[in-house]
């Protein structure tokens, strides 16, 4: 390995950082600059993501003390499989995103594009800042950064967002808080914020009570912050009402993020042990888990617009991801780590397929899509491989992501979370199958005064830049399917030695 | 029992101001009320942070005569406070007033399209605007 890739893990975070603020000046002399920067930037770190992934796969984890300081009194970042494949999740997306935004912005958001792509590309290098540092209280401060920099994104959407986004602002804000509190228990307890260092000095403080405190307020801030049912109430009118671009970077990095974060503490910061024998909180979280992803399931029925009802399947998923997390066993850990990789892939195609159709007809009600696959043939083949993916129809990779967390529960023999995950899988198929129902089989409403039973249809596709990355992000899908054996060899097994 | 509270009253002053600002998050109706509850919360955690850095005895604050690294000088830790948490604290203010700063301007954004700040009017506002669209 030559010198300038040892820098690697310091430039993912300090290149999107500095090209947000460069990004005012550049759209000050003209507005178009944005759209190619942002391609540029993302394309940049996706390679970077790229090269770390790369070196973890062959050499194992690499370690970066910021500014040379050595832990556990620097900021270190240790990067192992699991950093560097959230890096790749987080840069692919925003790389898709970047893409996207350039027509999309255009049309949401007329003027503010400037303001909103140096937003976009700070709450990027908050979210790769979250995943690649080793330091609780940095964590923190990324943390608040993604959630700020999501609240002034979301609040320049339609004119609901800004109430929408100030509950997001107290809510979030709660959440950030408790976990800060956390964090100082921690501190007071061993006097120290690495998270390695940490990982070692918690085993004999395993019975104090200001631990106990610590992994519980931790938790419940983490589980505000990725809206785990019943924490959930802020978030399907924040990323309802956000702009497009936002909606599906958000939707499909935020939560999932904040699941990388329960994994760390569950996992790597206490042990799993820990869990299942001292402080059965696991437990509570995993019926939570369960509640969520059928009251998610409920409520995206019960929806009559398209984006909403992806919205409320947002807190479904998060039900997955948590109850693979929550059952402390080796295929549990395998399906939180795969459904995060299925959720990126799939809720990006998705939101963006939908960002498309709001793109065209301007709303997304349901009852308005009649004839969408004859209009927009491609979105919508997208948006049935998302559907088929969230349903879990192999080889899509939701289908590999549910059979790993089928095999965990089994293995926990819990029957009651058995049934649950198929009855929400049966209503997933309700809900997707009524958009496809009334967009591949239902006419438009007979045009009686020209006598033309089915009026002609023309094929209106959105600009190649939005249709692009959909289209991506629906190959990824199936990609990540096919490679699931692939990412479970390289990147799970190598972790599953770690914390087994 | 007074010990226990006299002894600890940085920890039970830290928990009384966090209680008054999650009741004010929660009860409030109004959107300011809500936001001064928000920082009460956050100052609360602040203050915990500063509290636990001090020590007893006959210790200093943190300036170490000689400079870094100044030889024949040991530096004995527990002579002095702990400056750490002062310094994390440095970044939560800052991350603080960020936030109460995008939430006024979010509050000024609500102000302009309902006219009010009163949480309940504004959901009734909402309410009807949903009704007129169906």
């Amino acid at each position: 390995m030559n010198n300038m890739s040892h820098q690697f893990p310091a430039l993912i975070i300090a290149v999107p950082l500095l090209a947000s603020l460069l990004t005012v000046p550049l759209g000050a002399l003209n507005r178009r600059f944005c759209h190619p920067w942002l391609v540029f930037v993302t394309g940049f770190i996706l390679c970077l993501s790229l090269g770390v992934a790369a070196h973890t796969i062959t050499s194992g984890p690499m370690a970066y003390n910021m500014g040379g300081w050595e832990p556990p009194w620097g900021i270190a970042y240790r990067i192992d499989q699991l950093n560097a494949l959230m890096l790749v999740l987080i840069s692919g997306t925003a790389l898709l995103g970047a893409l996207y935004s350039g027509p999309s912005f255009a049309k949401e958001l007329p003027g503010r594009q400037t303001y909103a792509s140096a937003l976009y590309l700070l709450m990027i290098t908050s979210l790769l800042g979250i995943v690649i540092t080793g330091d609780l209280f940095n964590i923190f401060v990324f943390l608040e950064i993604s959630s700020l920099s999501a609240y002034g994104l979301i609040a320049s959407g339609s004119p609901e967002a800004p109430f929408a986004t100030f509950r997001y602002i107290i809510m979030g804000t709660i959440g950030a808080s408790c976990y800060l509190l956390g964090v100082g228990y921690l501190y007071i307890s061993t006097g120290s914020l690495n998270l390695a260092d940490l990982s070692g000095l918690l085993p004999q403080l395993y019975h104090s009570r200001v631990v106990l405190t610590a992994g519980a307020l931790m938790l419940v801030g983490l589980s505000l912050k990725m809206a785990l049912f019943p924490l959930h109430a802020w978030l399907p009118e924040a990323y309802y009402t956000a702009p497009s671009t936002v909606s599906a970077v958000v939707a499909s990095l935020y939560t999932k993020v904040a699941g990388y974060l329960m994994i760390r503490i569950i996992y790597n910061l206490f042990d799993s042990h820990f869990f299942v024998n001292i402080f059965p909180i696991t437990t509570i979280l995993s019926w939570a888990a369960v509640v969520a992803l059928l009251i998610g399931s409920i409520y995206a029925i019960a929806q009559k617009d398209l984006k909403k009802m992806l919205c409320y399947s947002v807190i479904a998923q998060v039900g997955y991801i948590v109850l693979g997390i929550a059952l402390v066993n080796k295929a549990g850990y395998s399906s939180a780590i795969l459904t995060i990789v299925s959720e990126v892939c799939t809720k990006s195609c998705i939101f963006l397929a939908t960002g498309a159709i709001i793109y065209r007809l301007g709303n997304s009600r349901i009852d308005n899509l009649q004839h969408l696959f004859r209009r927009m043939p491609y979105t919508m083949l997208a948006f049935t491989i998302g559907a088929f993916s969230m349903v879990g129809i192999p080889p899509t990779s939701g289908f590999f992501s549910k059979i790993y967390l089928l095999f965990a529960c089994l293995e926990a023999g819990n029957w009651v979370f058995i049934f649950a995950l198929l009855g929400s899988t049966i209503l997933n198929v309700i809900y997707f199958f009524r958009v496809i129902k009334v967009a591949c089989f239902e006419e438009p409403q007979p045009d009686y005064q020209r006598r033309e039973a089915y009026p002609a249809v023309a094929v209106e596709e959105v600009p190649a830049a939005m249709l692009i990355p959909i289209l991506l992000a629906a190959t990824s899908i199936i990609a990540a399917g096919l490679g699931s054996h692939w990412i479970v060899n390289n990147f799970v097994q190598p972790l599953l030695k770690v914390v087994f | 029992m007074l010990d226990f509270i006299i002894g600890k009253f940085n920890f039970w002053f830290y928990v009384i101001l966090m209680a008054v600002g999650l009741f004010a998050m929660l009860a409030k109706r109004n959107l300011v009320k809500k936001l001064i509850g928000m920082n009460i919360f956050q100052t609360a955690i602040i203050l915990f942070y500063v509290s636990i850095g001090v020590k007893k005895g006959n210790v200093h604050v943190p300036i170490i005569v000689g400079g870094h690294g100044h030889e024949g000088e040991l530096i004995q830790a527990a002579d002095y406070l702990n400056p750490l948490p002062h310094v994390l604290m440095l970044t939560a203010i800052v991350v603080s007033i960020a936030t109460t700063g995008v939430a006024l301007a979010i509050i000024i954004m609500i102000y302009r399209r309902y006219n009010t700040l009163n949480e309940d009017e504004i959901i009734e506002i909402r309410q009807k605007q949903l009704e007129a669209e169906v």
